[in-house]
């Protein structure tokens, strides 16, 4: 029986490194324990050490891509399902062009809710200005992801917003970007972030961009779940941009067309005098 | 006049330009600030930062330079003979908001329309001098979409394309008699001139010259533009007929179709009704139709006499039901075509289909974890172990899909 520690942070590679090894040296799906995120394997070293490296091991392009996402998913089983994939990939090299195998769509499926969470990280997450001074500008985040998402999506950022310093912290993973650096540290509960005067601008900009006479709750709600509201600056407005919005477009309606301003006829017959000149 | 504070004028112009259906933020070349000298990335697909309450992404900041406007659209919340309240940023104003609103990773970049004031000439070198100041002043390297001012000099169009991601000009409404009697000043010749001088000067971008010297990138993400849906009588055929003609002859990215919203101070011209929010969206689906899935035009309008879209089911349901002589097709036998026409099957379905049945025959069990949504598909299909028997021509198989009549009400 193999126990196989797996670290919070380098999941995708402590894993892919050991499933190297044990697949290389045959140990079948079920004499594995994976252990994620206790560190109780190192604690009380009654782990077997994994089998040495061999060159041998050998898995789909396709695989290897889909595992590296899978890994951040936050079901325990992740890493098994995954494994017992890779084994049965030794003597079924099909297997992934097959979408209807029930144990590969299983794993799509998962490959999918993270990458919906990454895509959902990049979208949500609200940087406040710390207001440091100094060359570079410094922004914090304080984030809530479904899954594991953190690692994975941290390098988004760095491509995105590499002339200013930031970090995203979340329960699990802070990730931080100074002077162009990368790096993860353990998560933390919620900092202190200072007031930000842009978020009443934003605000602003969320009630104005809203057409009242087109209410589709649903269509938000399914983009942009409830879960996500309490960190969205923006959320806050929600409810009362819904519950006025009836009365808005009533108020429209009854006000009805109203007359032209007075300067129009003057505007409009300058308009004409110049269309007629070109 | 009194000076505005910023948060009002940003309330005046993101209220007056939400009338623009189009946020995308997609398809355009990939950048990226890892050299720490600017801001921003595009990476293919945009991103959707939020979403208000009508349903609607918000992935860019969408405003208006100014609402004033020397023109009379009646369709138009800004028109001259309108009544709302006008504001003006400076260039400066939009600069920042953008930079700000970026950093805080709110938006995408930044969608730029404006009122037209002084003339199209001095509207469009203003929309241009925000563009170039975001560009080379900011080192901003998020998405830029301009919205072109018709009748702008043909020059000042050429530098917006420089700095833009995408340049857009509205088509307003699905005619030109249409264009003639709500947006008397707008010419519709001139418009699709636009668009026309556009697509040579993307094709232009594209070319090597015999030096091998590439030229400048032109709107890398492709045009777009925006037909009013519900303001005048046109039928969808009509509409989508248009549609057809503006992908095929102007290489357009996407055609918006907006149902005509009742505004403020609304124009006696106009009714005021609520817009029928469902034929709009029943024309996207359509139009999805007509550039993923292989149908033309008149296919997809045949199922009514009057030429409109049926509103109870989409409109690929209403052309199978329409053609079940085509159905059932067996989904290990049949061709891409086919299978993109079966109800419940997208475009990533059937590429599943063609990839795993080359391995092995499909069940209906296997569809379903492929992503299909078989309570459409199942009556059009067989698989192994599935026939759908007297299901396919049965006489109540369209009653299964649309919604129960409902009762008038009284008033």
């Amino acid at each position: 029986m193999y126990t196989v520690p797996l670290p919070i942070i380098g999941t995708d590679m402590a894993w892919r490194d050991a499933a190297k090894r044990l697949t290389g040296a045959g140990v079948r799906p079920a004499d594995i324990l994976w252990d994620y995120g206790t560190g109780m394997g190192e604690l009380f070293a009654t782990a077997t050490p994994l089998p040495p490296p061999s060159r041998k091991v050998k898995a789909p392009k396709s695989f290897v891509q889909m595992a590296d996402v899978v890994v951040w998913h936050k079901d325990p089983q992740r890493f098994a399902r995954l494994y017992g994939l890779l084994w049965r990939l030794r003597h079924q090299p099909g297997v992934m062009q097959d979408r209807a195998d029930p144990e590969l769509a299983k794993l799509r499926q998962m490959e999918k809710a993270v990458r919906r969470c990454q895509h959902k990280m990049k979208a949500f997450v609200r940087f406040r200005d710390l207001r440091q001074g100094g060359d570079r500008r410094s922004f914090a985040a304080w984030f809530e992801p479904t899954h594991h998402t953190v690692e994975p999506t941290a390098p988004f950022f760095a491509r995105r917003f590499a002339d200013m310093d930031w970090m995203i912290a979340t329960p699990d993973v802070t990730a931080q970007f100074v002077d162009g650096n990368l790096s993860f540290h353990p998560g933390q509960p919620k900092p202190d972030l200072p007031e930000d005067a842009a978020e009443a601008l934003w605000g602003t900009y969320f009630c104005n961009i809203f057409n009242p006479a087109r209410v589709k709750i649903q269509a938000m709600t399914s983009e942009m779940p409830k879960k996500y509201w309490k960190n969205l600056p923006e959320a806050q407005h929600i409810h009362d941009l819904i519950a006025g919005a009836e009365a808005k477009v009533r108020k429209m309606q009854e006000a009805g067309p109203t007359i032209p301003p007075e300067r129009v006829q003057k505007i409009k017959d300058q308009l004409r005098k110049r269309q007629n000149d070109q | 006049m009194t000076q505005l504070a910023l948060s009002e004028k940003l309330a005046i112009l993101s209220d007056a330009a939400r009338y623009d259906a189009s946020c995308a933020s997609s398809g355009t070349t990939r950048r990226d600030s890892r050299d720490g000298k600017g801001l921003g990335s595009t990476e293919g697909s945009g991103i959707c930062h939020s979403y208000a309450p009508d349903g609607r992404c918000i992935s860019l900041l969408k405003i208006l330079m100014t609402n004033f406007c020397i023109y009379d659209c009646a369709y138009c919340v800004n028109r001259v003979s309108s009544n709302v309240r006008r504001a003006r940023f400076t260039v400066d104003e939009v600069v920042q908001l953008t930079i700000e609103f970026y950093r805080r990773n709110y938006i995408e970049g930044l969608f730029l329309s404006s009122g037209i004031i002084r003339s199209p000439d001095a509207t469009m070198s203003d929309m241009v001098r925000i563009a170039k100041r975001l560009r080379q002043d900011e080192g901003f390297r998020g998405y830029i979409h301009l919205k072109s001012i018709p009748d702008a000099a043909p020059e000042l169009i050429a530098e917006a394309g420089l700095y833009a991601d995408r340049l857009s000009i509205n088509v307003e409404l699905p005619t030109d008699r249409g264009v003639k009697a709500y947006a008397p000043e707008k010419n519709p010749t001139t418009i699709r001139k636009a668009m026309g001088d556009v697509k040579t000067r993307s094709a232009v971008a594209g070319e090597r010259s015999y030096t091998g010297k590439r030229p400048k990138r032109f709107a890398p993400a492709g045009q777009s533009t925006q037909m009013i849906v519900g303001a005048d009588g046109s039928t969808d055929a009509t509409i989508l007929g248009q549609s057809t003609r503006l992908y095929g002859d102007y290489g357009l990215r996407r055609v918006y179709y907006s149902a005509f919203s009742p505004i403020p101070d609304s124009s006696a011209a106009l009714p005021l009704i609520k817009p029928p929010l469902i034929r709009e969206h029943r024309l996207y689906q359509a139009d999805w139709l007509l550039r993923f899935y292989g149908f033309d035009v008149g296919e997809i309008t045949a199922a009514r006499t009057d030429g409109n879209l049926d509103l109870d089911i989409e409109p690929k349901l209403a052309w199978a039901l329409q053609n079940r002589a085509l159905f059932p097709v067996d989904v290990n036998r049949a061709s891409k075509e086919m299978l993109l026409r079966v109800p419940g099957f997208g475009t990533r379905t059937v590429g599943r289909i063609l990839q795993t049945r080359r391995h092995r025959a499909l069940r209906y069990d296997d569809l379903l974890r492929m992503g299909a949504s078989l309570k459409k598909a199942k009556a059009f299909i067989t698989a192994r172990g599935w026939t759908p028997g007297k299901l396919t021509d049965s006489t109540d198989l369209r009653a299964r899909f649309a919604p129960p009549p409902e009762q008038l009400s009284l008033f």
